[in-house]
């Protein structure tokens, strides 16, 4: 791994604006990913984690804006770049592995189509026969059949279909690529063997990743470094072990204490009080106090600073858990 | 508590024809659940865990008696007898549901958007013909308040899309204990939540089951949940349960091929635990018309010639209260 930074996002700031008022889905977050780095973003549904791929693809809903910061993909700000500009950058520098990989094709087309047209679009140097090379290749690299390729999407299971979806976001050889969800909708033992393919895939190419989940248990398989969300703002982020063994926000605490495990001792959950909440009108200050078992008394008030705490490990608490 | 099981399902069937129409009778037909036995004790929570397919959605909905079983019975103790559930006819059926309840998956969809909160808790006793309207608002409320949401009046007369996922499934909970039956089926009730939330209703629910003395049959695809949700886990592979017993035994002994490949597919919340490789080969297929062997012999990392040739291997107690369905598995 090197430590030249492929991805870095500034003070990002994304607001939706709704018919109540404006909801602030990503607020003030910040992080770098170096060179064949895996960021695991984790948190629940409606924290800003998805927000964030979107914004980092800058593939943004009408009714979203960014309103501060600065992503800057191999040094270059992308903030700002018109539409025409950030298509050059899609795909061959960023590229996606979205959810619903269902979805992710047309029907009526071959997925081998579907990729050569990514290809095209995105790389025009390259031969459609060189493309076809290529994309067996890919098929070949995810565990598919080579004869896939000439296949369309309905001929596919749901773990082959997320397996061609990683294929297309290879196709153009990014220098990252965001996984939102990637297996969410599967199985257990097809989850495993995607995950193992995605984890060789990265570190074969020494690709960097921004890896989004819920799941508190594939994160810690999949990522370099854990980055946790809540209500659209980042309470900590350091490296996984780090975070695991010594976890300093009380949310990051309890969601690890809350998690279910199949081996090991069988320790008693904890439960958290209450449910996120809602964006429209997010509470002052910490946006977890309410919440929170170390609440004390400015947590109401003032949003806790962004604080280091060495080896890598920040997090933004007033009142953190004990250290040791 | 008696000894005897309040639920014996026996040689539990379900083909699903594949082809045919109305003039032709069908040649193929899915085997979603082929010849189930097991039994749940009175207060026991019984896990149902397997893949997407597998058949344990509808093993759940023909205990409740949602869909009709193609063979096989599910009997159920009533007082000192059993009463077979396929024999129950219109006019019981209402008895029957005094007794066994459902909570789905989906607390989006399983609520009836027109109806509010009191109304959706407070049918199962309308229907029930229990107490008069002021005695069920008081019942509604007392058990909104036991399934967290509290005050109750504020919830009374909600409706649904005014509350949260969580808050949603707590209600669907209380819905189904409200009559105090003696067996639920909870068909995946925290898959759609999130862990902060899901805890809670975990909790809420083994909390209640001791309170009202409540037998669970809850299916599952998650080990780790089932681990915490019930006293024994049966393990579900193409319509055929592979093994059966302890939690705690099966989650660290799994003696099955698939179970250990299941568990070994299971990511552990502990980045300093590498796992074990998943020994499986291949993907889940659906059960047509099966050949007489092994469902799981396709797969299998240790199959011989024997699994070949014979038929699906019966359940068979091979130690430490664990039935399997293996012939390689030793009986120890």
């Amino acid at each position: 791994m090197s430590t030249e930074n492929v991805i870095e996002v500034k003070n990002l700031t994304m607001e939706y604006s709704t018919r109540k008022g404006n909801v602030s889905a990503v607020d003030n977050v910040s992080f770098s990913i170096k060179r064949g780095q895996a960021l695991g973003l984790v948190g629940e549904s409606g924290c800003g984690k998805t927000s964030i791929a979107k914004s980092l693809l800058k593939l943004l809903p009408d009714n979203a804006m960014i309103q501060q910061g600065q992503i800057v993909l191999n040094g270059k700000d992308m903030v700002p770049l018109p539409e025409e500009e950030m298509r050059k950058h899609r795909w061959s520098e960023i590229s996606m592995v979205f959810q619903a990989a269902m979805n992710a094709f047309n029907p009526v087309y071959t997925v081998g189509d579907q990729i050569i047209e990514a290809i095209e679009t995105h790389l025009p140097d390259v031969s459609e026969k060189d493309a076809r090379v290529k994309i067996e290749n890919l098929f070949r690299m995810v565990g598919l059949a080579p004869e896939m390729v000439d296949r369309y999407p309905h001929e596919y299971s749901g773990g082959m279909r997320q397996r061609a979806v990683i294929a297309m976001a290879l196709s153009c050889d990014p220098d990252i690529i965001i996984a939102d969800e990637p297996t969410t909708a599967l199985d257990v033992i097809v989850q495993d063997s995607i995950l193992k393919e995605i984890t060789t895939l990265q570190d074969r190419l020494n690709m960097s990743m921004v890896y989004i989940s819920h799941d508190v248990a594939v994160i810690a398989e999949v990522s370099d470094r854990v980055g946790v969300m809540y209500a659209g703002r980042m309470v900590e982020l350091a490296d996984t072990e780090e975070i695991f063994i010594r976890p300093i926000h009380p949310y990051t605490y309890a969601l690890m204490q809350s998690f279910p495990s199949v081996t090991g001792p069988k320790r008693e959950l904890v439960a958290l009080p209450g449910e996120p909440p809602d964006l429209l009108h997010p509470p002052k200050g910490c946006r977890f106090h309410p919440r929170c078992p170390n609440r004390i008394e400015k947590c109401d008030q003032e949003q806790p600073e962004w604080k280091d705490y060495g080896d890598n490990h920040f997090c933004a608490c007033w009142n953190p858990m004990e250290i040791n | 508590m008696s000894n005897q099981p309040l639920i014996k399902v026996e040689g539990l069937r379900k083909l699903y024809p594949i082809d045919g129409g109305v003039f032709r009778k069908p040649s193929s037909f899915n085997h979603a659940v082929d010849g189930l036995n097991f039994e749940i004790g009175h207060g026991e929570s019984l896990g149902l865990v397997g893949e997407s397919g597998c058949g344990k959605s509808t093993t759940g909905k023909m205990l409740v008696k949602l869909f009709e079983p193609s063979d096989g019975s599910v009997k159920l103790q009533v007082g000192d007898s059993y009463i077979n559930v396929s024999n129950i006819d219109r006019n019981s059926r209402k008895d029957f549901r005094r007794n066994v309840q459902m909570i789905f998956q989906d607390p989006y969809e399983s609520m009836n958007p027109r109806m509010t909160i009191f109304d959706i808790v407070g049918e199962p006793l309308a229907v029930q013909d229990i107490g008069t309207i002021s005695e069920r608002e008081e019942r509604v409320a007392e058990f909104l308040e036991m399934v967290g949401l509290t005050p109750a009046s504020s919830f009374m007369f909600r409706y649904p899309h005014e509350l949260s996922g969580g808050q949603r499934q707590r209600v669907a909970i209380a819905r189904a204990l409200v009559i105090e039956p003696a067996f639920v089926v909870a068909d995946e009730p925290t898959s759609m939540l999130d862990v902060s939330i899901r805890t809670g209703v975990m909790k809420l629910m083994q909390d209640l089951a001791e309170r009202l003395n409540v037998t669970y049959l809850y299916i599952t695809h998650d080990l780790a949940v089932a681990r915490y949700m019930c006293d024994r886990i049966a393990v579900m592979y193409l319509g055929k349960i592979v093994e059966i017993g302890p939690t705690e035994e099966l989650l660290s002994n799994p003696r099955h091929p698939y179970t250990k490949a299941l568990l070994s597919a299971v990511p552990i919340p502990d980045p300093r635990i590498k796992r074990d490789a998943v020994q499986i080969e291949g993907g889940i297929s659906k059960a047509i018309d099966p050949q007489p062997q092994c469902r799981f012999y396709a797969r299998c990392p240790i199959r011989d010639e024997h699994c070949k040739t014979h038929d699906h291997p019966p359940l068979e107690v091979k130690g430490n209260g664990m039935q399997v369905a293996c012939y390689k598995v030793p009986v120890e």
